[in-house]
C-alpha cells in the first residue's frame, strides 16, 4: 500500500505524456497555442485515409546493363582508335555482353592491354578468324555490375524525387528497395494520380540528331548509321523520319527548361544548355545549316526544325502540339534530368480523398459504437469493476493514439481495426483478472485478499497470452507493406499500453478502493 | 458480485464431447478443403494474382446488373463487377485480370462506358489499384513466409514457457531451419514447403513430447484452415488484408488456448501429478469457461460493428476476424485441450511456480 502513491505518481505522469502526445491529433487543437507548446504533430494518416498515390517501381535494369555496355564499347573503340588500333563498332550479344572486332591480329597485345584499363569489363572469349581479325567477347565485371546497379538506383530516386519536388507534392515519401531494384514511392493527398504517374515514369531521354532527307523512310532497308523514327505532325498523324543515329548532343547538357509562349499564343518549351552544350549545338548548328534537326525525347521526335543559320547562345526549343499542361510537364521532366534506366509500374495503388474521408468517419463511428458496447456491458457484468475496466479501457485507447503520435507511426485503415481489436483483447486482461478475483472471492478471501490473489496468478497468464499475439504482430511487421505494417504497430501498441493500463492502473485503482472500504465489507465485481 | 453466464460449479464434460467435436471439425475442414480443391486453390485477389481493380461510388442507388451491363462494351481481360460492402452502400468493384493496360486508359475506357450507362458525372472513381503479375507473386510468397515463421516462433515460444524446456526448444528451432532449408534445395513451391514444414513441426512437437505446443499448433492450423475453408465457400478473395486477418486470428487462437493450458498447468502442479490428466483438462476447462466467453463475446461484438459500420473497405477484414475470433474460441476448447489429452501430459521438470509474479 506504501507505493500506491509512487503508483499514482506514475500513472499520472505517463497520462499525461500520452494526453500531451495524443491532443495535437484532435482537429480542434492543432492550430491553436496550446497545440504549439505540444510535442509532435500528431497522428500522420496513412495514404487510404487521406487519398494519395502509391507507386512500386520497378528499374529496367537490364536496360541499363545494355546501355553501360554499349557506351563503354563505343568508348573503347574510341580509345583504341587514338592508339592507332582499328576494331570494328561493338555488336550488342544477349546477356549484357558485346562483341568487339580487332582488324589486324598484330595487334592483340596492345588492344588486351588497352582493355585492362577498363575495370568495368571482362574477356569472356577470343576467336581468331582466317582473315586476321579477332572477335572478343565482352562481358560485365560483376562487381562493377553490382556497383552500377546501384548507382542507377540511387540516380533514379534522384531524379524522380526531383521531379516529384517540381511538381509540388507535399511530404512524398520515396525509398528503394535495394535488393529486387525497385523504388516506393508515396504521394499523399494527390488529386490527378494520371498525370503525376506520366511525370514520374517518363524516362525524358532527351537528343538532338540530324535527319537524314536524302533517304525515303517508307521503302527499303537503311544503311548502317540510319535509325527509322516516328514524328507526330500536328494533326496528330505519325510520319516516319529517318535519323543519323549518332546523338551529337544529349539532355545530360540542358540546365534548365521553362515554358514559353510563341506568337499565337502557342506554348513551347525553351532549353538552357550549359557551356559545355552550348558549344557542342553551335557546332552542330554551324556543320548542319539548311538541314532539319530533330528533338528526340525517349525515341519520338517532338519537332524537327529547319537549321537556318549557326545557333550560339546556348539555347533551344521544342516547339509541338502542347497543351500548356503538357508544355509544363515536359519541362519538368527535363529540368530533373532524366532516368538512367527506363522504369515501370509495378503497382499502383490511388486512393481519392473522398474515400479516405469516408474510411475515417467509417472506422472511427464503428470503433466508437464498438467501444460504447463494450463499456456499457462491462459495466452491467461487473459492477464496480466494470467501471475500472472502462475507465483503463478509454486511458488504453488514449495511449495507442499518444503512442502512435510519438513513434511518428502512420494510422491506417487497418490500423484503425487493429485499434478496434485491441479494445477487445484489452477487456480480455481485465475479464482474467475479476474472473480469478472472483474465484478467489468465492473460496472466501477477504477483499483484499482476493485482489492481491487474482492479479499475481492472472498477470503471467496475460504476459503469455500476449506474448503470442506480439509474435505475430512483429511478424507481420516484418513482412508487411504499408497497411499491414499499421495494423501490425497499433496492435502491438495496443497490447503494450493494454497491459500497461490492465495490470498496472487498474490495480491502483483496485487497492484505492479496498483500502476505504470495511474488512469484511462485499465488493462490486 | 455482478451478473454470471457460468455458473462457478459448472463441470461440463467438454473432453467427453471430442469425440463430436473432432467430427464436426473434420467435416467443415474437408468442406472447405473440397471447395478450395473444386475452383482450383485459393482465388486470389489482385494483391497477390495481379491485375487491377476500381471502386467507384454511384450518385444514384443502382443495382449491380446496370453497372455491368454499362461495362458490357469495356474489352478488358476478366472483367468483374462486384458490389461492395452493403446495399445502400452504392459502392463497386470493376476488377480486370489485365496489368498490361495502363491505369490511364483503364480509367478513361470505363469513364466513357459509365457515363453513357448511369449518365454523365453518375459515378466517383475512389480507389484504383494495380499490382503487376511480379510483385503479386512476391506478396504470396511473402504472405506465406509470414504465416509459417509466425506458427514458427510461436510454437518455440510455448514449448519454452510451457514445459521449461527451451534445449528441446532450441532442437526444434534447429530441425525446422534445416528442414526449411532442405525443402527450399528440392525448388518446390512456397505453398507446398509451408505445408511440409507444419509436418515437420508437428512431427518434431510429437517425437520431442512438446505435447502443448503440439496442441496449440494443431488449434491453430485447425482455425487457419477453417477460415481459409468458409472463405473459399463463400467465394470471398485473398488478398493482403486477409493474410493480416489469418496472422490476427492465429495471435487470437492462441491467446485462448495458452489461457487454457496455463490453467491446465497450474492445476497439475497443484495434484502434484496425481488425479486423472482427463478431469484435470475438463476443471480447467471449466474454470477458464466464462473468461473464455466473455471475451470471445466482447471482441465479436467489436468485430461485428467492423463488419456492419465500417465501410465496404475492411468489410471481409472483419468478416475474417469474425470467422476467426468464432473458431478459434471453439478450438480451444474441443481441440486443443483433446490433442493434449491425447498425447497425455509432460510432467514439470523444474517446479516453476506461475506464483512467482
Amino acid at each position: 500500500m506504501q507505493s500506491l502513491r509512487w503508483r499514482i505518481i506514475v500513472s499520472l505522469l505517463v497520462l499525461m505524456l500520452g494526453l500531451a502526445y495524443m491532443l495535437p491529433s484532435l482537429p480542434g487543437i492543432k492550430g491553436t497555442s496550446l497545440g504549439q507548446t505540444l510535442p509532435g504533430s500528431g497522428i500522420n494518416l496513412g495514404l487510404d485515409l487521406k487519398g494519395g498515390i502509391h507507386l512500386t517501381l520497378g528499374v529496367d535494369m537490364n536496360t541499363a546493363f545494355k546501355n553501360a555496355m554499349a557506351r563503354t564499347g563505343d568508348d573503347i573503340k574510341e580509345l583504341a582508335r587514338e592508339d592507332e588500333v582499328y576494331v570494328l563498332k561493338p555488336v550488342a550479344m544477349p546477356g549484357d555482353r558485346i562483341e568487339m572486332t580487332l582488324l589486324k591480329k598484330e595487334q592483340r597485345d596492345q588492344f588486351e592491354k588497352l582493355l585492362e584499363d577498363f575495370q568495368s569489363v571482362t574477356i569472356e572469349s577470343t576467336t581468331s578468324a582466317e582473315d586476321g581479325k579477332v572477335k572478343y567477347e565482352l562481358g560485365m565485371n560483376p562487381k562493377y555490375r553490382k556497383e552500377l546497379a546501384r548507382m542507377t538506383l540511387d540516380q533514379a530516386v534522384k531524379t524522380i524525387r526531383n521531379r516529384i519536388d517540381q511538381f509540388g507534392v507535399t511530404e512524398p515519401d520515396i525509398r528503394k528497395q535495394q535488393a529486387s531494384n525497385r523504388i516506393q514511392v508515396q504521394l499523399p493527398g494527390l488529386s490527378d494520380p494520371e498525370r503525376a504517374i506520366r511525370i514520374i515514369g517518363k524516362t525524358a531521354h532527351l537528343e538532338f540528331k540530324i535527319v537524314d532527307q536524302s533517304i525515303d523512310p517508307t521503302k527499303g532497308i537503311l544503311p548502317p548509321g540510319r535509325e527509322l523514327s516516328t514524328r507526330v505532325g500536328r494533326d496528330g498523324k505519325e510520319v516516319p523520319v529517318v535519323l543519323k543515329s549518332d546523338a551529337p548532343l544529349t539532355g545530360e547538357y540542358v540546365t534548365d527548361a521553362r515554358v514559353s509562349y510563341g506568337r499565337m499564343n502557342e506554348p513551347y518549351v525553351s532549353l538552357s544548355f550549359d557551356s559545355k552544350g552550348a558549344r557542342l549545338f553551335e557546332r552542330i548548328t554551324g556543320e548542319n545549316t539548311g538541314k532539319l534537326m530533330a528533338i528526340v525525347l525517349d525515341k519520338k521526335v517532338y519537332s524537327a526544325p529547319v537549321i537556318n543559320e549557326k545557333i550560339s547562345g546556348g539555347q533551344a526549343s521544342i516547339t509541338g502540339s502542347f497543351t500548356t499542361e503538357e508544355a509544363r510537364d515536359l519541362a519538368i521532366v527535363l529540368r530533373a534530368g532524366s532516368l538512367p534506366a527506363p522504369i515501370s509500374i509495378l503497382e499502383q495503388r490511388t486512393v481519392g480523398p473522398s474515400l479516405g474521408q469516408e474510411s475515417i468517419d467509417n472506422g472511427i463511428n464503428s470503433a466508437l459504437i464498438g467501444m460504447a458496447l463494450v463499456l456499457i456491458f462491462m459495466v452491467v457484468y461487473y459492477g464496480f469493476a466494470g467501471v475500472v475496466a472502462d475507465t483503463v479501457l478509454v486511458l488504453n485507447i488514449l495511449l495507442i493514439m499518444g503512442g502512435l503520435a510519438a513513434f511518428g507511426a502512420t494510422l491506417t485503415l487497418p490500423g484503425i481495426a487493429g485499434i478496434i481489436l485491441t479494445i477487445g483483447m484489452a477487456v480480455d486482461a481485465n475479464v482474467i483478472i475479476f474472473e480469478r478475483i472472483r474465484e478467489e472471492l468465492r473460496k472466501g478471501l477477504t477483499a483484499r485478499a482476493a485482489i492481491e490473489e487474482g492479479y499475481s496468478r492472472a498477470t503471467l497468464t496475460i504476459l503469455d497470452a500476449n506474448v503470442t499475439t506480439v509474435i505475430a504482430a512483429i511478424i507481420l511487421y516484418q513482412f508487411g507493406t504499408g497497411p499491414i505494417r499499421g495494423f501490425a504497430v497499433t496492435l502491438t501498441l495496443g497490447i503494450i499500453t493494454s497491459m500497461f493500463t490492465a495490470i498496472f492502473v487498474s490495480r491502483i485503482l483496485f487497492d484505492m478502493y479496498a483500502k476505504n472500504r470495511a474488512e469484511g465489507a462485499k465488493m462490486s465485481i | 458480485m455482478g451478473l454470471q453466464i457460468i455458473k462457478p460449479d459448472t463441470k461440463i464434460d467438454f473432453i467427453g464431447f471430442r469425440k463430436i467435436a473432432f467430427l464436426i471439425s473434420a467435416l467443415v475442414i474437408l468442406m472447405g478443403l473440397g471447395s478450395l480443391v473444386m475452383q482450383g486453390g485459393p482465388k486470389y485477389g489482385i494483391d497477390f494474382a495481379g491485375g487491377m481493380i476500381v471502386q467507384i461510388k454511384t450518385e444514384k442507388q443502382v443495382d449491380v446488373e446496370t453497372v455491368k451491363e454499362s461495362l458490357a462494351d469495356v474489352e478488358l481481360p476478366g472483367l468483374v463487377v462486384q458490389r461492395l460492402g452493403l446495399e445502400d452502400d452504392s459502392e463497386f468493384l470493376i476488377r480486370t485480370s489485365s496489368s498490361e493496360v495502363s491505369s490511364g486508359e483503364v480509367r478513361d475506357m470505363l469513364s466513357t462506358a459509365l457515363d453513357s450507362g448511369l449518365g454523365k458525372g453518375g459515378f466517383e472513381v475512389q480507389r484504383l489499384e494495380m499490382v503487376g503479375p511480379k510483385v503479386g507473386k512476391d506478396l504470396r510468397t511473402k504472405a506465406l513466409e509470414a504465416m509459417f515463421f509466425a506458427v514458427l516462433l510461436i510454437a518455440i515460444y510455448i514449448s519454452g514457457r510451457f514445459e521449461q524446456r527451451w534445449t528441446a526448444a532450441a532442437v526444434m528451432a534447429t530441425g525446422l531451419f534445416a528442414g526449411q532449408y532442405a525443402l527450399a534445395l528440392t525448388g518446390m513451391d512456397m505453398a507446398w514447403l509451408i505445408v511440409g514444414m507444419l509436418a515437420i513441426t508437428l512431427g518434431l512437437c510429437w517425437y520431442l513430447k512438446l505435447n502443448y505446443a503440439l496442441g496449440a499448433v494443431v488449434a491453430l492450423v485447425h482455425d487457419v484452415t477453417i477460415t481459409v475453408g468458409i472463405f473459399s465457400i463463400l467465394g470471398k478473395e485473398f488478398d493482403l488484408t486477409i493474410i493480416a486477418a489469418l496472422l490476427t486470428i492465429i495471435g487470437y487462437s492462441l491467446n485462448d488456448t495458452i489461457i487454457v493450458f496455463d490453467r491446465i498447468r497450474e492445476n497439475l502442479i497443484g495434484s502434484k501429478g496425481k488425479g486423472e490428466f482427463k478431469s484435470i483438462i475438463n476443471t480447467s476447462v471449466n474454470q477458464t469457461l466464462s473468461r473464455t466467453l466473455l471475451t470471445s463475446g466482447t471482441t465479436l461484438l467489436v468485430v461485428l460493428c467492423l463488419y456492419v459500420l465500417g465501410g465496404g473497405v475492411i468489410h471481409d477484414f472483419a468478416l475474417a476476424l469474425l470467422i476467426g475470433i468464432f473458431v478459434g474460441t471453439y478450438s480451444s476448447i474441443f481441440v486443443a485441450s483433446p490433442v493434449l489429452l491425447g498425447f497425455g501430459p509432460t510432467p514439470p521438470e523444474v517446479d516453476e511456480e506461475p506464483e512467482a509474479a
